[in-house]
């Protein structure tokens, strides 16, 4: 059982009258993807915000590496190897690359009480980092607003794996991008996934998630339809789930009739 | 990281600063906040050096004159700044400047307090009247436009009615002969360099009086903390940690939040900051005068954004600098002694600043499209 880096065992949240999330239980292994996929509505806020420690589940546990863990707070889940990547990225686009990466976690330096900002080591490590990457970095202390959409996605990843993400949480990272854009954004998931980290994906977007995913967790109102692995299904049948099947036939035959009225 | 890949970031990242080199130094410090009020102050200048040249404005005790006006406005345009960097406004700083001064002048001359004590009290009620109006902001989510204006009103409003309350008038004089050998009071009160300018005034390098003192007699008070000011705040923005936060916080709050920046710790911090700044302004000015008035500080407020807005502070937050704002009171500072010394009536002299503030934010504006959307 503890092979599994993080384990979510029978979550449910519920905000007055209202279920948010019932009975989810998911589980990640080092180096694995797993998408999570649904509808807006879903409930994939509101777990992703269990995830990040921001809520409390009302029932259910959550395992991190075999044991049992309740976060407080933010910061605990930060602290547990928890990197939470949200869909507005964190990132202050007025603010240099530097002073974006090390927001709230400057590296310091002089005597105490007039400490400053290391901004030089800060520097290296973040051009070190943009490197990586491979995004061409003129000048680490240029805007983030200059950066296209891909390139602060993989700066807000780089960010959370930098600071000790053993599980990477991803808010919809490519729902605001191009093709091209998307694709650099994924090619860097997976080789984040590949030197072990394990990543949740959030998106609806099965034509993103279907490449790189290892197994797929549908929800839908609250409730998982279940977790699939890559081989037991395809990207039609994924589709379906999500949309709720039925509406999208119902969607057809509704077509149909207008189409017969106007001709 | 591997030893090649090592290799191969730090390649890219030489191999770039040498194309930035050759391609922006110039565009670098065309993309600094406070660029336009820089290139304004050397027109402001410029323009008085022409026309008023050989009136006296640029004689020793004319520059003291412009530099004083400055450096009083400098002192609440830096703290103005540094709390719209943070993303939030004050406008009960000019009234904060008159409940300051009376908080210093009422215990001082009706209860008997010694001067210094009135001085610290009048700080400790800015350190509570920004921390109330922080709370309030942070708190409440209410826009920080609001909330001060409120406190802009209860500010004077109580100002004045405890001040007619105590001492049946709106003035306090008589403050002037508790200055000497008060442990305190000579920090906000005492010219300095004083042997400079006798000196100067020896070699009869400045104008003198008929009794032989130099007219100018030395660097006052306000100059010396609006230096300092300026210096500690750039620091605090450029050099440390807060100051990123400071940043951060007027950036983008949610995401600052979320990055672990203590964002209502920050702003009420900022906001304490203009209290503060307001109080030393107070200070300097009912030394200065030796009474405290209940409508001192009056439209400063406004004066403190606009000088924080000439320096290249966005309103929006998040972009700004305490060296642009200090040319932005030093250019009002000078256009409202210099016009003095022209033939213009002195009636267009808000026709001007007025000007002077559209034509810089235009200018800011095109400055910050520059630094977020140049690719």
């Amino acid at each position: 059982m503890s092979e599994n880096l993080i384990e979510f065992n029978n979550i449910s949240k519920f905000f007055g009258k209202v279920i948010a999330l019932k009975d989810v239980t998911m589980k990640l292994k080092k180096g694995e993807i797993m998408c999570l996929l649904g509808d807006n509505g879903a409930g994939k806020s509101t777990l992703i915000k269990t995830l990040a420690g921001v809520y409390k589940p009302d029932e259910g546990e959550i395992l991190i590496e075999g044991k049992k863990t309740i976060f407080d707070s933010p910061k605990d889940a930060l602290d547990m190897g928890i990197g939470t990547v949200y869909q507005d990225l964190a990132l202050v686009s007025l603010m240099s690359i530097t002073r974006n990466f090390f927001m709230g976690r400057e590296p310091i330096k002089g005597i105490p009480f007039l400490k400053t900002f290391d901004i030089e080591k800060a520097n290296k490590i973040a051009a070190e980092r943009m490197g990586q990457i491979g995004i061409d970095v003129r000048d680490p202390s240029q805007a983030v607003g200059t950066m296209s959409g891909g390139e602060r996605q993989c700066l807000a990843i780089s960010r959370a794996i930098y600071f000790g993400a053993k599980v990477l949480v991803l808010d919809e990272p490519t729902s605001a991008l191009g093709v091209h854009q998307a694709s650099m954004v994924l090619k860097y998931v997976v080789k984040a996934a590949s030197e072990g980290l394990a990543v949740i994906l959030i998106t609806h977007n099965v034509h993103h998630a279907y490449p790189v995913g290892n197994s797929f967790t549908v929800l839908n109102r609250g409730k998982s339809l279940g977790t699939f692995k890559k081989e037991d299904i395809s990207r039609e049948e994924l589709l379906g789930m999500m949309a709720g099947g039925e509406e999208l036939d119902k969607l057809e035959v509704e077509l149909k009739e207008m189409n017969r009225l106007n001709s | 990281m591997s030893e090649k890949a090592k290799s191969i970031a730090s390649k890219k990242v030489s191999g770039q600063d040498e194309r930035l080199q050759k391609v922006s130094k110039l565009k670098l410090i065309l993309n600094r906040p406070e660029l336009g009020a820089l290139g304004g102050a050397i027109l402001v200048f410029i323009f008085f050096g022409i026309v008023a040249g050989d009136t006296g404005m640029f004689s020793a005790y004319g520059m003291l004159n412009f530099l004083d006006v400055s450096a009083n406005l400098g002192i609440i345009a830096i703290a103005a700044a540094m709390l719209m960097i943070g993303g939030e406004f004050d406008l009960s700083i000019g009234s904060m400047i008159g409940f300051a001064g009376i908080c210093i002048a009422i215990p001082a001359i009706y209860w008997g307090w010694p001067l210094w004590v009135s001085i610290i009290f009048a700080f400790a009620m800015a350190v509570l009247v920004g921390y109330f109006n922080g709370i309030l902001v942070v708190r409440t989510g209410l826009p920080s436009f609001i909330v001060t204006l409120a406190m802009l009103f209860i500010l004077r409003g109580a100002t004045l009615a405890i001040t007619r309350l105590i001492t049946g008038r709106t003035q306090v004089p008589g403050l002037r002969v508790l200055i000497e050998n008060d442990p305190i009071a000579w920090m906000f009160a005492t010219d300095t360099f004083k042997w400079l300018f006798t000196w100067l005034g020896s070699m009869n390098l400045i104008a003198l009086r008929t009794d032989g003192t130099p007219l100018a007699t030395g660097i006052p008070p306000s100059v010396i903390w609006f230096i300092a000011a300026t210096l500690f705040a750039t620091w605090i923005l450029m050099k440390t940690r807060y100051g990123n936060w400071i940043f951060a916080s007027g950036g983008d709050k949610n995401g600052a939040t979320n990055v672990g920046v203590p964002v209502g710790r920050v702003k009420i911090s900022l906001f304490i900051g203009t209290a503060v700044a307001a109080t030393i302004f107070a200070t300097i000015q009912v030394l200065d005068a030796g009474s405290a008035d209940t409508m001192r500080g009056n439209l400063k407020e406004l004066e403190a954004i606009a000088a924080a807005v000439v320096g290249g502070c966005l309103l929006t937050g998040g972009y700004g600098s305490a060296i642009g704002a200090a040319f932005g009171a030093l250019i009002f500072g000078t256009v409202s002694m210099g016009i003095f010394y022209t033939d213009v009536d002195t009636d267009w002299f808000k026709v001007f600043l007025g000007a002077m503030m559209l034509i810089a934010v235009v200018f800011n504006n095109y400055v910050r499209r520059r630094v977020t959307e140049s690719k």
